[in-house]
């Protein structure tokens, strides 16, 4: 009796798939800063499985006039930590009447991933923002709120891809006798679209339009570039 | 007289690992799997023959493989197959029938029925219980007619006047449902299985690149390779070519080679050989 | 992606086992059991339209064939859920609990359908979080500031705004022709929307084995709303002749 019990019982937990409260909505983002510009970059498709949910989803948001961050993965995660990101920023705006700054911004990020190490939202930030002294830099982050202030970064389904180019055009990293000019915000879009342009080739969850949004210290800009449909 | 009979080496697959891999795979080892194409692929029967079309995007997990593999694959003078599932897989079921399907040919001195084929598949199929993982569409013109078949992993089949499979077979059937019509002319054929095609390669992440399409008439084969390119690649607009001298020497090392020659001269006199 | 695998998770939900086993944890998980398959939305030149067969089903079998899956939020705003009907139920009187405590307020101001699909979100989200989700998927079709809008949302809290949408099979069936017409025309009038609907759901109906042959279309414009059905599809099986055995 015991063992035909245990047995049923096995054989029931075996066929039953458990839900998976995650999902992977995949997207690429890339993002660089300059000595007084910073640039950052996503594709616009949203997919599931093998299927395309959007062509048209830019995985941007603007959280203040200095600051923009990407945010790709899971999509349900991406909505809901954008959406409080949005409203920490609003109180903070409400309770000392400037916009919170980039370095402040960076932190709280991490703290609000790091609130959530035990069950973490499903996805690969990265921040860009202009900081006191006009410079851009680039925040990246794990899942649970590891934080890396840099020049450049690669996140999202793309990233491992395209950080090694990356590194070898902007850092000039294993180049030699290369004369070393301070990178131009002209030159990283061009960098940003030509490494997309490439994702879009080999990666499966990258394609469909690529929205550029660049922030220097007089102007906010934003462009859209058409990449295959495939 | 007595002699020794030499044991015969066993045809087919090999099975001496399983054992050791079971217990490795127990013990927390992950065996590597076989290369899956997520793929589209169609086929129609038209008015004069059968035409096979197919996407030519390999992948490997997310990542694509091979931008622009080749998915129909030659069977005899008169049958195309259409390969999805597991690339190895696909690719070995068909040229293995292919070479009993030309010795078939050569033994009957005529050509090779379709169903033939069919059966070769589908049982070949069957035996390995849906472990060789090929799934299939079959066309070919025979002295019958036209036939087109569907062939599953496992071994089943159906006989059908249009049909889809791979992870895209869904949106080309889609298409299938909505614009097939009986009698088709070649043209109407072609592209009605171009547009299936396309609604795999950009519905479904599996699929993508080309569209491939093979013509099988009664007395003639017609391989378009690629049928339309549906997706350019994307202007570079940076240049990436390197200066000389940008990677770095670490170290050099010079090998002396001592070269010996020699010179072999025919000498023709005109009369050995006739080649007239 | 990669970084899943990095990261330690002391929980695993891929294999639950550790947590099932325990008998002082209550098991909050559930499969759907009666559900409702696809529904497809557009949004053409001045509205939206939605439509959803009429068949509930208990697994494979056709187990109620009269159940209506459309609803009218507000004078604006459509919904069309598919997925499992229990959890359809229960969310049409949360849905419509919100709706009177929005009328309550009687400030003349109706609830916008995006305003409708984030709230939405948030009751899909919450209860993911809970691993206890409502198994559904929602369409949220109406006009939004005298455009038209469409959304979607699945049980996870997942949202996408897009001018068509297909949720089920009809993501895989529908949405390759919806994709291809819009492109062709992507300024669509009623009457092609209303064509084009039809003609996807007769396609649903040829291949999706939990489909059915009777459906609701309801059509959202700035003069109001059209309900429409059950149309019944009368399907062309003509292509029975050409199919005879197997080999």
């Amino acid at each position: 009796m015991i063992l035909a019990n245990t047995e049923s019982n096995s054989s029931l937990k075996s066929h039953n798939t458990r839900f998976n409260p995650y999902d992977d909505n995949g997207g690429s983002i890339v993002a660089i800063g300059g000595d007084d510009f910073v640039v950052i970059a996503s594709d616009t498709r949203l997919s599931t499985g093998f299927s395309i949910y959007s062509r048209n989803q830019s995985k941007l948001f603007k959280l203040s006039k200095k600051s923009i961050l990407g945010s790709s993965g899971c999509w349900c995660d991406t909505l809901t930590l954008t959406r409080l990101l949005n409203a920490r920023m609003q109180m903070y705006l409400h309770e000392h009447n400037k916009e919170m700054n980039t370095p402040a911004l960076a932190q709280m990020l991490s703290t609000m991933l790091y609130y959530k190490r035990f069950f973490p939202y499903y996805v690969s930030n990265i921040l860009a923002g202009i900081e006191s002294d006009g410079s851009g830099w680039i925040y990246s982050y794990d899942p649970i709120g590891n934080v890396e202030k840099c020049k450049f970064r690669a996140g999202g389904s793309s990233g491992v891809l395209l950080q090694p180019l990356l590194d070898n055009q902007i850092m000039l990293s294993n180049l030699q006798n290369i004369d070393e000019q301070p990178l131009s915000l002209e030159k990283a879009i061009k960098i940003i679209q030509d490494v997309f342009t490439s994702a879009a080739e080999r990666d499966i969850y990258t394609g469909d339009e690529i929205r550029i949004m660049s922030i220097t210290a007089d102007c906010f800009k934003e462009e859209k570039i058409q990449m295959r449909k495939d | 007289m007595l002699s020794t009979t030499k044991k015969l080496e066993n045809t087919g697959f090999s099975f001496d690992n399983c054992l050791r891999n079971r217990f490795l795979e127990k013990n927390g080892f992950i065996s590597p799997k076989g290369k899956k194409t997520g793929t589209t692929i169609a086929g129609v029967i038209f008015k004069d023959g059968v035409v096979l079309g197919s996407d030519t995007r390999a992948t490997d997990d997310t990542i694509v493989a091979d931008k622009n593999c080749e998915k129909i694959h030659y069977l005899n003078k008169n049958m195309y197959c259409c390969g999805a599932g597991t690339a190895a897989d696909t690719f070995q079921v068909t040229s293995m029938v292919s070479s009993n399907l030309e010795l078939h040919r050569l033994n009957s001195g005529r050509p090779v029925p379709v169903i033939v084929a069919c059966r070769m598949l589908k049982q070949m199929l069957f035996r390995y219980q849906g472990y060789v993982g090929a799934a299939l569409i079959l066309g070919g013109v025979d002295n019958t007619g036209s036939h087109l078949y569907c062939i599953y992993p496992h071994g089943s089949s159906d006989r059908l006047p249009y049909t889809t499979m791979g992870s895209g077979s869904l949106a080309a059937m889609a298409v299938f449902e909505s614009k097939w019509k009986p009698d088709l002319s070649e043209n109407e054929a072609k592209e009605l299985v171009k547009d299936a095609i396309a609604a795999g390669i950009f519905n479904d992440l599996g699929s993508g690149s080309n569209v491939d399409i093979c013509v099988i008439r009664k007395d003639s084969v017609e391989y378009i390779r690629p049928y339309e390119c549906l997706n350019e690649k994307g202007i570079k607009r940076g240049n990436y070519k390197y200066k000389k001298g940008s990677t770095a020497l670490l170290q050099s090392h010079t090998i002396a080679l001592h070269l010996e020659e020699e010179i072999i001269q025919t000498i023709n006199d005109g009369s050995s050989m006739d080649t007239s | 992606m990669n970084f899943y695998n990095s990261v330690n998770f002391p929980i695993n939900f891929n294999n639950h086992q550790d947590i099932s086993e325990s008998s002082d944890i209550i098991k909050h998980f559930h499969t759907p059991i009666t559900t409702a398959t696809s529904v497809l939305g557009i949004a053409f030149n001045n509205g939206v339209i939605i439509s959803a067969d009429i068949l509930g089903s208990y697994g494979s079998l056709a187990r109620f064939k009269n159940f209506s899956r459309i609803l009218q939020a507000n004078k604006n705003t459509l919904l069309g859920v598919g997925g499992d009907i229990a959890d359809f139920q229960y969310l049409k009187e949360l849905i419509q609990g919100k709706m009177i405590g929005e009328e309550c307020l009687e400030d003349d101001i109706p609830l916008k359908p995006a305003s409708l699909l984030c709230w939405l979100t948030r009751v899909m989200y919450n209860r993911r979080s809970k691993i206890d989700p409502l198994w559904n998927n929602i369409l949220v079709a109406g006009i939004q500031d005298g455009k038209p809008y469409l959304g979607f949302i699945d049980k996870l809290g997942t949202a996408v705004e897009d001018k068509l949408i297909a949720t089920g099979y009809g993501a895989y069936i529908a949405i390759p022709l919806l994709r291809d017409a819009l492109e062709k025309k992507p300024d669509l009038n009623k009457q092609e929307a209303e064509e084009l609907m039809k003609k996807c759901m007769e396609i649903l109906y040829y291949r999706d084995a939990r489909s059915f042959n009777k459906y609701e279309l309801a059509i959202l414009t700035t003069e109001g709303t059209e309900f429409k059905g059950p149309i019944e599809i009368k399907a062309n099986w003509s292509i029975s002749n050409d199919v005879c055995g197997y080999e």
